[in-house]
């Protein structure tokens, strides 16, 4: 489905958010086809029962873990991402042995259809169907018993599947986002920072991804050399003119650009920007902005951007950044760039998020080990790889015993007897074994 | 009953908890929970606490439950001292962080899982096991480094009123707080803001837990309960009759006196259990026992046969001395039965027939299953303990606990060598043919994709 119909999802995201054609291949259809592999490759092993150790207590026996189908799952995607942020669940949900209804985003309407109409054609209906809708149609799907949904998008609708799933007892996955902070440190490869910064925010989906930089902090001594440098590398990037620019993604609607533009144009806020500012309602763009110190109470530095505007505060030392971040909710993703293995080891260490990447923005999001989910705010539960897999799976603990005769002087009367004899079993002290034993059995 | 957590037996509100909850993130984001030192003192400490005052525990025990002092031994005091003493071997291996392979795709690159407290955890104890169920799930939150605040059930409250008093003394009252209540305590605390919650209990209220940490995006683990089975194949010879001998050996001519049989924990599940019981559809089933004392809190251990599948007792769980046996023409036909029911958190076979082992444990799904056996699982620590559907979500036990107290936080560092302009727009045919190529782990069509890319 993916390699045959690869220009009809190339369309579709272009038609909905601008998408280059880079940016959809690489970031939507090339992460998706990968997870396929992974898990047609792994899935036997994946399948497998996982054998546990037995102790003492229940010898003789034997243990194992086995995943089993949670049975009917629900996946409600969203819009900046519809393709990979649909089919990766369903990769996983499917590879668990589940049923799925998949519910996309009606924010990209193109593909959402273009999914409808694809995963009908390509997929077995009878266990996976596609619901396309809004609202309405999501609160009805939400009043249903699900055994496992899964929700990709904002914390307040995070709350409000959470709640209907609780009616049920149904478990879920959330991945939320955040304001994921960039630290920058002076010891750097200031180029190659700057083009990573650039290449997370601006590069993918034009800063509308739940991982992208939400902000930068630096020293006040370093900021000025680090603006220039993202000055230097967003020309390069996008030229003179980045609103003519095809290499970057439009805003996805009015809602979101007029959202934006409040943030940009707040007092004391639109006094801040260091460059960039233009905007173009008609053909929703919004250029490349860059802030420097906005206050910390101000909107923008309140609620997750999702947009082209890069805040930069200021701390005199650099360590003083952490109380910055933890002062605020646990985001999706933390960044750090530095040399300094300290600094590397203080950063993961004090900060909390759901992943975090040193030296580089939003590729640990490829590396198919490493869990993709948040924590606290930023969400609960996670996937990608074997996680996929496990996501979906219930797993099943399976003890076997045989009925040949009891180590243990288990069962009533009760007698002190069998009582020392337990203790010391459990005690496992041998000699206190062995003398109990004998008392056992002289009773 | 209110609560006299505070001095001069103030109410338990929405404030106190507020501020129950400040005390603990002051100290969790000193970092010092975090430590491993006091991760292991206080593991220390809950060991110390079991054996120095294992009579009273015991004591309070048989006054909540009539329990036996070998069954608070060995099914609640041992446990737990086990599960401290496995943590605390165990416990630097656990907080290592993982290693994680990378690929081409992120190289050069290296990569790790990092186990994280997630902050202040509240863990709502259950009455059945009081001392366990309270002390199990707080033995892994202190594993992972969490701050925890521990709401026993008042349904066993000299159990509650012990742990109270001992937590308070043994453990570092900074991090570990214990706040004891019934419905308003627990409402109060559960308007708060937790980075995890454990509850044990029923259905009802795991809803309304689950509802309350939504609100909060909390993460949540429900260990409840369900209707768990045991199939009884015919070829290993277990009769009603065996039953009924065996019952007489464990507890006498008169089992409703047998020091060794609990009694119900109170009158409202007495009268619960006896109305199940004089169901007209149900009384006529009994085949042993139906003796009761109400004075006592007691009920003998009764098996009924063929009960009506709509009957109360078949509709609830039990959780009580009453054994409905369930008769089907083939053994197989009990899949069937029980597939028809909420998932249980548990569910039994006895048989010596492989193959029915085998459908058995590939058919019927439950939190966990046991062949040849009953309740036995839950003690090895190499399982995880969970229920799936109605019976709950997430497990624990060994090192599931300290995973289920534990953010995973994803980390990739990567250095600044060897960085791959071909991401970076201006975007050319060019860079994205050497992408695919990445991507792909195609040795070939790197070396390809690179030379091409020379020539754009």
């Amino acid at each position: 489905m993916l390699e045959e119909r690869e220009r009809d999802i190339i369309k579709a995201l272009h038609k909905d958010l601008s998408k280059p054609e880079f940016e959809a291949f690489i970031s939507e259809i090339s992460m998706t086809k990968g997870s396929c592999k992974l898990a047609i490759k792994e899935l036997n092993h994946w399948m497998r029962p996982q054998k546990a150790k037995t102790s003492m207590a229940t010898f003789p026996s034997s243990a194992e873990i086995l995943s089993e189908p949670l049975g009917v799952v629900l996946i409600i995607s969203t819009w900046n991402y519809p393709f990979l942020l649909s089919l990766e669940p369903v990769i996983g949900a499917l590879a668990a042995g589940n049923a799925v209804v998949l519910k996309p985003s009606e924010i990209a309407p193109a593909s959402s259809s273009v999914l409808k109409e694809l995963l009908e054609e390509y997929v077995d209906n009878s266990a996976l169907r596609v619901i396309e809708g809004a609202v309405t149609e999501t609160s009805a799907l939400l009043e249903q018993k699900w055994d496992k949904i899964f929700y990709t998008g904002s914390g307040r609708v995070g709350r409000i599947v959470m709640v209907a799933a609780a009616k049920h007892l149904t478990p879920v996955i959330l991945e939320l986002g955040g304001k994921c902070p960039v630290v920058v440190d002076s010891n750097v490869n200031l180029p190659v920072a700057a083009k990573r910064i650039i290449a997370g925010k601006w590069g993918c989906n034009n800063g509308q991804t739940c991982i992208a930089p939400d902000y930068l902090i630096t020293t006040k001594a370093f900021a000025p050399k680090l603006i220039d440098a993202l000055r230097y590398e967003l020309l390069e990037f996008f030229g003179e003119n980045p609103m003519e620019s095809e290499d970057i993604s439009r805003i996805v609607n009015l809602y979101h650009f007029t959202r934006l533009t409040k943030l940009m144009d707040e007092d004391k806020v639109s006094d801040k920007v260091v460059l960039g500012g233009q905007r173009n309602e008609n053909r929703l763009k919004i250029s490349p902005t860059i802030l420097l110190d906005v206050p910390e109470d101000s909107l923008i530095m309140k609620e997750e951007i999702f947009g082209p505007l890069l805040p930069i505060l200021t701390v005199e030392n650099l360590e003083d950044s952490f109380a910055v971040i933890n002062s605020r909710s646990k985001p999706l993703a933390a960044y750090c760039f530095t040399n300094n293995e300290e600094v590397k080891k203080d950063f993961v260490r004090n900060i909390s998020a759901g992943g975090m990447l040193i030296n580089d923005t939003i590729v640990h999001l490829t590396v198919s080990t490493l869990p993709f989910g948040g924590v606290g705010e930023s969400g609960m539960g996670s996937y990608h790889g074997k996680f996929s897999f496990d996501a979906f799976s219930h797993k099943k603990a399976v003890l076997y015993r045989t009925l040949q005769g009891e180590t243990y002087p288990r069962f009533p009367p009760y007698t002190a007897g069998k009582l020392g004899l337990l203790r010391a079993l459990l005690g496992g002290n041998t000699f206190h074994i062995i003398l109990s034993l004998i008392r056992w059995l002289k009773d | 009953m209110t609560a006299p957590n505070g001095k001069n037996g103030e109410v338990f509100d929405g404030e106190a908890a507020r501020l129950v909850v400040n005390d603990l993130r002051a100290t969790v984001s000193t970092g010092k929970t975090k430590s491993y030192e006091w991760r292991v003192s206080q593991l220390k400490s809950l060991i110390k606490f079991s054996e120095e005052h294992e009579m009273e525990i015991v004591d309070a025990l048989r006054s909540d439950l009539s329990k036996p002092e070998f069954e608070s031994f060995v099914q609640e005091i041992s446990m737990v001292k086990s599960s401290c003493k496995l943590a605390l071997k165990e416990l630097k291996n656990w907080m290592k962080p993982e290693k994680a392979k990378t690929s081409i795709t992120t190289f050069p690159s290296s990569a790790e899982i990092v186990s994280e407290p997630f902050g202040v955890i509240l863990i709502i104890g259950a009455w059945n096991y009081p001392f366990m169920l309270c002390l199990d799930p707080l033995i892994g939150a202190i594993a992972a480094g969490n701050a925890v605040v521990l709401k026993p059930s008042e349904v066993s409250p000299k159990t509650s009123s012990l742990l109270a008093k001992y937590l308070r003394e043994y453990m570092d009252n900074s991090a570990i707080k214990v706040v004891e209540g019934a419905v308003p305590e627990t409402s109060a605390l559960l308007e708060q803001k937790w980075d995890k919650i454990l509850y044990t209990g029923n259905g009802k209220v795991g809803r309304i837990v689950l509802a309350a940490a939504a609100k909060h995006l909390t993460p949540v683990i429900l260990e409840l309960g369900g209707k768990s089975p045991v199939v009884v194949d015919s070829n290993i010879n277990l009769k009603v009759d065996s039953l009924k001998t065996e019952l007489t050996k464990f507890y006498g001519e008169d089992p409703l006196y047998s020091e060794d049989l609990s009694r119900i924990v109170n009158s409202n599940h007495y009268a619960r259990l006896t109305n199940m019981l004089d169901d007209e559809k149900v009384s006529g089933k009994i085949v042993h026992g139906g003796q009761r004392d109400k004075a006592e809190v007691k009920i003998a251990p009764t098996i009924l046969l063929d009960v009506p599948e709509d009957s109360l007792i078949m509709n609830e769980e039990i959780f009580g001395p009453l054994l409905p046996i369930i008769t089907v023409d083939k053994v197989e036909d009990s899949f069937y039965v029980i597939n028809t029911r909420p998932k249980p958190l548990a569910a039994y076979l006895f048989t010596n027939n492989k193959k029915l082992k085998e459908d058995f444990v590939r058919n019927v799904s439950a939190g966990g299953l046991l062949i040849n056996d009953t309740t036995m699982h839950l003690a090895v620590p190499g399982l995880p303990f969970g229920g799936v559907g109605e019976s709950g979500m997430g497990s624990y036990h060994g090192k599931f606990s300290f995973d289920a107290f534990s953010h995973k936080k994803a980390v990739l560092h990567r250095s600044f060598a060897g960085d791959a302009s071909a991401r970076y727009p201006p975007y050319t045919p060019g860079k994205l043919n050497l992408l695919k190529a990445l991507l792909n782990g195609n040795i070939l069509g790197i070396i390809r994709a690179l030379f091409g890319l020379s020539k754009v």
